[in-house]
């Protein structure tokens, strides 16, 4: 792995010029740390510092561009009449890094030699087979412009890593020469490194802001480009949701509507679930339970909340379809004609809501204050009055915005309802139907897709884009209660 | 004083307190109800947990046990050789085989018929495997042997009770009559249950072949994108932890930044599984399926968990502590680095196991990025390609066995999910320890 030795050398040079620096200016001190201005530490750091950053910056960039720029290159290199209808550039460029991976891995084994690889010709050799004993999946004969593509593509990945490791090492040691030139014994090099330390803490807290902006992206991108393949309208309007598996003719028709009433459907009845559960669960906690109970119980309900989804899923799959079929299949009621619904996945999603409903409340219950309730005791109200009167109309607003964040949720989840509600599109009213979401519906276009090209693949985005804007409005408007109700009072 | 006595004459007949009249009697009763409605709430939170708990355990316990049949056996050279002369020579094993399980249930007293195809459809395939073990074995022939051979994954199923004699429709795979059998020779105690290793230890098998399914290559999945979870998310988490909680100015910066983490702490796991498919896998060209990519996605979203925990914890440490180092001459990041977040250390390791084990029970993001249950076909064959080939991770894999048509898969998905309740449960435990051992109340 020449990369991790690249890593390990940059490192080493670091750890050098640590010591270097360090030692440099003990002794142009006279070895007395009293006449520095900083701790002698400091010195090596700032010369680590100028190996490690400039170097791996440096690294990161290229491992970034690298890919793109020889992808493009060799990409636009294909002549068109190597591309065969029905396939596109994107596809052909796959075949071009398996080929040249095969190549790779065949030169690894010993297959071929490295002079074999460079030159070979498909019409003269038969590389396919000889790529197909070194163990590599090759889909088609490859011919002989994908090979050429292939060897060029080699070529120019193997002088980018060359250049690319004599750069970082020179990057490097310029780096620890420019740190040992400052060595002398009044310079401020806590202050440098300071500087440098807080600049790094700044770039670890922008994180947060580049993850939202990838999400922006790489949804609004691929959303553009479903809507120039697809009308925004029918995507927006339309009630019949069919995607056609074949991906070509455009027969699909993908109408987010369904797919809305479905999520909206299954996140009503896990609200109906969660919500009276989750909010007497908490007045309880709160008003009632003595501290033993309250010491049990709050973890208790609190482990239902650190259940992985899949479980969840799995049990509305396998216990609660099953037995809600007892109930109300063909057996008993005759209402529901399979285990996976939207009563089903909604129950399950309910139960797994619960804790988040009651943890909210009770916090937001506990900050109601005692005054209040002391005043209403006063007046010789019981303490149920007291809590419907006096305590839930206070806490209502943060109510609320716990319901909502709870409502989020319901709509982003997806375990539950990929494997409890169904994979049927409709609109019906019938909860004992199987109904499907929007977040069930990403799963399924892009699990095993490797083809964005597609209007199939790409709606999965413009739906993410959906749940996306939904759940952040939601998130938004509830947080702004939240904290409106908490400064309240503050 | 005197102003409350007058009001006894009005409409209210003198009442004692220590007699209930009926609106007290009414209002007593409304409170014990709703008194009752939140403790039902709460028993009703607590049953759900008790039902999800006992399904796991008894729908996943069969998935440790694999039914054997043990057959001690005596070959020899002739008989070896007489089965080589033959055109079909793995049957000419089975019929050795078959021959030997009569004698020895002859020998017991018990007299049963069966023929080749029941064998089949209980034991698959013997013939090949004895073949196989005598040709890599040639010593053993002439000598006893005892083989184990793995009982279809149907028998496992009749003997753990999930199929009954009644809910066995003959078909290939198992017909009513071979359960006869199947009694007889667990009552002369060659069909046994034993420890199944290969759930522990192996890989995904193929759709038809439940029994050999195992979970290891997807647990070491696991284990390589929370190794990356590790390494990126603790040190960035803290770093801006810091940052915002010692350094950050009061400006718009700082302001979006907050709203962005509270924000992202919120956005569903999908969003996050599409966010990885389009940078690192469309834009960035990484490999699909790779524990590496999965491990990055999994950092953004448990980056905002472990922000949250780590700036209360940072809270946590009293301003003295701050303003003596200060005093003494440190500079803030010195203070900062030196004294408060050593004293945050546990809260925040804390934070991080909790967080850590959030992002292990994740499944939709690794699905959009491919690392589905079928690409864990075997183990990585180092540390680099424990992190690049395609693999899969615990929760995926749970989810493929559940996703597919035969219901012996849904046994091992139980199963599965009791490996993965049980690392979860070890990472709450250190968790709960290190905040017992180590928080320090201020």
């Amino acid at each position: 792995m020449p990369l991790l030795w690249l890593i390990l050398i940059v490192l080493a040079i670091a750890t050098a010029g640590y010591v270097l620096g360090r030692s440099r200016v003990m002794a142009g001190a006279g070895g007395d740390s009293r006449d520095l201005h900083s701790l002698p530490s400091y010195y090596g750091y700032n010369v680590a510092l100028k190996v490690v950053l400039p170097s791996f910056l440096l690294l990161l960039v290229w491992l970034l561009a690298q890919p793109m720029i020889v992808n493009g290159t060799v990409a636009a290199d294909i002549p068109e009449s190597a591309i065969p209808d029905g396939s596109s550039r994107d596809l052909i460029m796959s075949e071009v890094r398996r080929t040249a991976e095969g190549l790779d891995n065949a030169v690894a084994q010993g297959l071929m030699t490295e002079d074999f690889a460079r030159s070979a010709r498909s019409d003269f050799n038969d590389v396919t087979q000889r790529l197909k004993d070194a163990g590599q999946i090759v889909t088609a004969q490859v011919t002989q412009p994908i090979l050429e593509a292939a060897q060029r593509y080699r070529v120019m990945n193997d002088t980018g890593n060359l250049i690319l490791t004599a750069l970082v090492v020179l990057v490097a040691l310029a780096g620890a020469a420019w740190g040992l030139r400052e060595m002398r014994p009044e310079f401020r090099a806590r202050n440098v490194v300071e500087r440098v330390v807080h600049g790094v803490l700044v770039a670890a807290a922008s994180v947060a802001i580049l993850t939202t902006l990838g999400i922006v992206l790489s949804l609004v991108f691929n959303t553009i480009e479903f809507f120039r393949l697809y009308p925004a309208w029918d995507f927006f309007f339309g009630t019949t949701w069919s995607p056609s598996f074949t991906g070509r003719g455009g027969s699909s028709e993908l109408g987010v509507l369904p797919l809305l009433w479905g999520t909206f459907y299954i996140s009503i009845v896990a609200l109906l679930v969660a919500v009276p559960v989750g909010l007497f669960a908490a007045i309880y906690l709160s008003e009632y339970a003595s501290p033993r109970v309250r010491s049990f119980a709050k973890p208790m309900l609190e482990v239902l909340a650190g259940i992985p989804t899949i479980v969840y899923g799995l049990f509305a799959l396998l216990t609660v379809g099953p037995l809600l079929m007892a109930v109300f299949g063909k057996d008993g009621l005759g209402w529901m004609q399979a285990g996976t619904a939207v009563m089903t996945a909604g129950l399950v999603m309910g139960i797994m809501l619960i804790p988040f409903v009651s943890s909210l409340s009770d916090d937001i219950i506990n900050s109601v204050p005692q005054a209040m309730r002391d005043g209403s005791y006063g007046l010789g109200a019981t303490k149920s009055e007291t809590i419907r009167q006096v305590v839930l109309p206070a806490a209502l607003p943060g109510i609320v915005g716990a319901i909502l964040l709870a409502a989020s949720r319901a709509i982003g989840e997806t375990m539950i309802v990929v494997l409890g509600a169904g994979a049927a599109a409709r609109l019906s009213l019938n909860p004992f139907e199987a109904m499907t979401t929007v977040t069930a519906k990403i799963v399924s276009q892009l699990t095993g897709d490797a083809d964005f090209a597609s209007p199939e693949a790409l709606v999965a985005f413009a739906l993410g884009m959906t749940l996306f804007v939904i759940t952040l409005g939601l998130n938004i408007f509830a947080l702004y209660i939240v904290r409106k109700y908490r400064e309240q009072y503050e | 004083m005197t102003d409350a006595t007058l009001n006894t004459g009005g409409d209210r007949p003198g009442t004692s307190l220590a007699t209930q009249d009926a609106r007290t009697k009414r209002r007593n009763r409304a409170e014990a109800r709703f008194k009752a409605y939140g403790l039902t709430a709460i028993l009703i939170g607590i049953f759900f947990l008790v039902v999800l708990a006992v399904s796991i355990i008894r729908s996943g316990s069969p998935a440790f046990t694999r039914t054997i049949v043990g057959v001690e056996f005596t070959i020899t050279q002739p008989q070896i050789d007489a089965a080589e002369g033959e055109l079909f020579k793995t049957k000419a094993y089975q019929t050795l085989f078959i021959d030997a399980l009569k004698q020895q249930l002859d020998a017991r007293g018990m007299e049963m018929k069966f023929d080749e195809d029941s064998i089949e459809r209980l034991l698959g395939k013997v013939g090949s495997t004895l073949r196989e073990y005598y040709q890599a074995n040639p010593d053993q022939i002439g000598t006893p042997v005892s083989f184990e051979l793995a009982a279809s994954s149907r028998v496992d199923g009749y003997l753990n009770g999930r199929l009954t004699r009644d809910s066995v429709k003959d078909s290939r795979f198992l017909m009513a009559a071979d359960l006869d059998l199947v009694d007889a020779l667990q009552e002369a105690d060659i069909v046994r249950s034993s420890f199944n290793w290969t759930f522990i230890t192996g890989a995904d098998s193929g759709v038809d072949n439940p029994g050999g399914a195992g979970i290891g290559a997807s647990v070491v999945g696991s284990f390589f994108m929370m190794l990356v979870v590790l390494v990126l998310s603790l040190p960035i988490g803290v770093a801006a932890s810091i940052y915002l909680e010692e350094f950050a100015p009061q400006n718009k910066f700082t302001d979006l930044i907050e709203v962005n983490i509270s924000n992202l702490a919120a956005v569903p796991s999908i969003v996050f599984g599409i966010l990885g498919l389009a940078v690192f896998i469309q834009f960035a060209h990484l490999p699909q399926s790779a524990p590496l990519v999965g491990g990055l996605v999994l950092t953004l979203m448990t980056l905002p968990t472990i922000i949250i925990s780590t700036r209360a914890s940072l809270r946590a440490v009293p301003p003295s502590i701050r303003d003596a180092a200060l005093g003494v001459g440190a500079s803030k990041m010195q203070s900062v680095f030196h004294h408060v977040l050593p004293l945050a250390m546990p809260g925040i390791l804390t934070g991080t196991i909790i967080g850590l084990a959030q992002a292990l029970g994740e499944t939709a993001p690794l699905l959009l990025i491919g690392m589905v249950g079928f690409v864990a076909r075997g183990y990585p064959d180092g540390v680099v390609s424990g992190f690049m080939d395609p693999n899969s991770a615990m929760p995926a894999q749970i989810y493929t066995w559940a996703a597919r048509a035969d219901p012996s898969f849904y046994e091992k998905a139980w199963g599965g999910i009791i490996v993965l309740l049980v690392f979860l449960l070890t990472m709450n435990i250190i968790a709960i320890i290190l905040r017992r051992r180590f928080e320090r109340r201020w």
